[in-house]
């Protein structure tokens, strides 16, 4: 029957039925004020040697106020889900937060470029690959979890080495008599979703793409949200048709306005390039690293105190601006682009 | 010297193995263009998907992630990776788009690693949704700069599946029946797949090239079709309108 096991570490499965007792009695159905601030969230939800994924597009509504607050309370050994990690997994790891990752997508910054501080700690072994995965194999994984099933079934990554270096299994599927790649399911022990609004319970909205956080946002065993805006529980009722995370999955609420920044939040506003051009900058060195972290995540209080140091509402609203098409982008990185 | 850049011919070659009415799934960069370009001058009805779940946007200027907000700009839909990889998965996209740092003679790719896995020389990103894409649209079209180190005899790593060894093999590891890489499209000619034995062949050597050049460029022996054509070169047209889907010079130099 089995043809093929993946030689790649088998991260955050659980036994279904293990699970389903976890969440009878971790999950509360009732709603209650989840509120806190970011410092409370990751004291209570994060502990070293976790296995964190988190929400958004690597660089696009991610939660970059909950990432500086992981670094600043010197959060240790975590195994991050590379679900298509881009500036996150890149801040965590020159934070000296990450030291294991499942890679699906990681170590790069798409268009700007291969990610310097990341590939050092993977070159010099600082930072170990413990498995490999496509980016659909990896939201299937969180979608059995959500379903509460042990594997998903696909049909991609079959004959390849990212099968190899998995941890999903190939069988011959009962039904067509085929090869197919079973995924096992993937339960987070936190997750981190940032969202445009929600209310205090944690009932969210999500506008633009849901990328894969609708599934997340169901398997992860603590859920940790961080949202522009709390919006009264009545506006969520009004329109139930938007909600895209139900209060009884999330575990903590904690507001931020502007807290993806220098990612993209979606209809809200642009990257700040300015921004992650330096970090790519200063990166390139284990001095760099260090100095952008005394700057912008040691040197601040919180992240209102950041916002202010980055150029406050004058610099958001600027991104704002690109964000609508009223401004064109700018990057540093435009530079060495569009020559050859 | 043609007055065109290596990325205008690039985006320009892959935009035209495009066909109107059918839907492509577009990465960052060079496919991004590619699939706007066509989108914009011989295929107005092309369906364009993006992996974060942007669907049938008007793109008004180059993103610079898939998942970034200018991939749903007067979409159709924004919804989510299942839902387009789902798409895939089912047979509804008929082009797919990838790169890599290296490429073998059936056509399979490597985005994850140079040298051994557990001590890398060169960490690559790994495959993102190139695997996906690779092993669930019907044709895949791949846009690589070749010289000998890409254009390898063994791949580092198989990210991303070909023809895998050839022949049938595909198949028989379980992928979707008629599904494989359909161009390769270099700075130096087009290539396509020989259909029995699944290995690269000379399509079209572009303009100025010739053939014995395509040939030393290559780690791995590339067959040799009876009659060698010659890639068109990009028209005014195509470069007109490749300025204006990257004003700000991302991809395609300015002018």
């Amino acid at each position: 029957m089995l043809l093929q096991e993946g030689k790649g570490q088998l991260v955050g499965w659980h036994d279904p039925d293990e699970n389903r007792k976890w969440v009878e009695a971790n999950k509360p159905r009732d709603m209650t004020d989840k509120t806190m601030t970011a410092q409370e969230a990751v004291s209570k939800y994060v502990t070293d040697g976790s296995y964190l994924a988190m929400g958004g597009f690597g660089h696009v509504r991610v939660s970059m106020v909950m990432i500086y607050e992981m670094i600043r309370r010197r959060k240790k050994n975590l195994i991050m889900a590379g679900k298509t990690a881009v500036h996150d997994i890149d801040l965590l790891i020159g934070g000296g937060c990450v030291d294991r990752v499942e890679v699906a997508y990681a170590f790069a910054h798409e268009l700007r470029g291969l990610s310097p501080g990341g590939r050092r700690a993977v070159e010099s072994g600082r930072v170990k690959v413990v498995s490999e995965i496509s980016n659909a194999g990896y939201q299937w994984r969180f979608l059995a979890a959500q379903m509460g099933l042990p594997f998903i079934p696909t049909r991609a990554m079959l004959g390849t080495d990212t099968l190899e270096k998995s941890s999903a299994k190939v069988i011959r599927d009962p039904f067509s008599g085929k090869p197919i790649c079973l995924l096992p399911a993937a339960y987070p022990d936190v997750a981190v979703i940032h969202v445009p609004r929600c209310d205090k319970f944690g009932n969210c909205q999500i506008d633009g793409t849901m990328v894969e956080d609708f599934e997340l946002a169901r398997a992860a065993r603590r859920l940790i949200i961080s949202t522009e805006e709390i919006i009264p529980n009545d506006e969520i009722r009004s329109k139930p048709w938007l909600t895209k995370i139900p209060y009884f999955n999330v575990d903590a609420v904690v507001e931020q306005k502007y807290g993806s920044h220098p990612c993209q939040m979606p209809l809200e506003y642009f990257f700040d390039e300015e921004h992650i051009g330096e970090w790519l900058d200063l990166s390139k060195s284990d001095e760099g690293n260090q100095k952008y972290m005394d700057k912008y995540v040691y040197g601040t209080e919180d992240f209102a105190d950041y916002i202010k140091l980055i150029g406050g509402e004058k610099k958001m609203k600027e991104l704002v601006d690109v964000e609508h098409l009223r401004r064109p982008m700018t990057a540093p990185w435009l530079k060495n682009k569009g020559g050859e | 010297m043609a007055d065109y850049t290596t990325n205008e011919l690039l985006a320009c070659t892959a935009a035209r193995v495009l066909e109107d009415r059918k839907a492509v799934f577009v990465g960052t960069g060079l496919p991004m263009i590619a699939g706007l370009l066509a989108q914009r001058l011989h295929a107005p009805n092309m369906l364009i998907v993006f992996e974060a779940g942007g669907i049938g946007p008007q793109v008004p200027v180059l993103p610079i992630s898939v998942g970034d907000s200018r991939t749903i700009y007067r979409a159709i839909a924004a919804s989510s990776m299942h839902e387009v990889m789902s798409m895939s998965q089912a047979g509804y996209l008929d082009f797919g788009f990838l790169g890599g740092a290296q490429i073998d003679m059936y056509g399979n790719l490597n985005t994850t690693v140079l040298g051994p896995h557990g001590s890398p020389k060169v960490r690559l990103p790994g495959s993102g949704g190139a695997n996906d894409v690779g092993s669930l649209s019907h044709k895949t079209i791949l846009i690589m700069r070749q010289d000998k180190r890409k254009f390898v005899q063994k791949l580092d790593f198989i990210t991303t599946p070909g023809y895998l060894q050839g022949g049938n093999s595909r198949y028989e590891a379980g992928l979707p029946s008629g599904s494989g890489p359909f161009r390769v499209i270099s700075q130096l000619a087009v290539f396509d797949f020989e259909p029995v034995s699944k290995r690269m062949r000379i399509f079209s050597v572009h303009p100025g090239v010739d053939v014995k050049t395509v040939l030393e460029n290559s780690s791995f022996e590339i067959l040799v079709p009876d009659e060698i054509r010659i890639t068109q070169p990009p028209t005014k047209d195509e470069l007109d309108m490749l300025q204006k889907i990257d004003p700000v010079g991302m991809v395609i130099a300015k002018r």
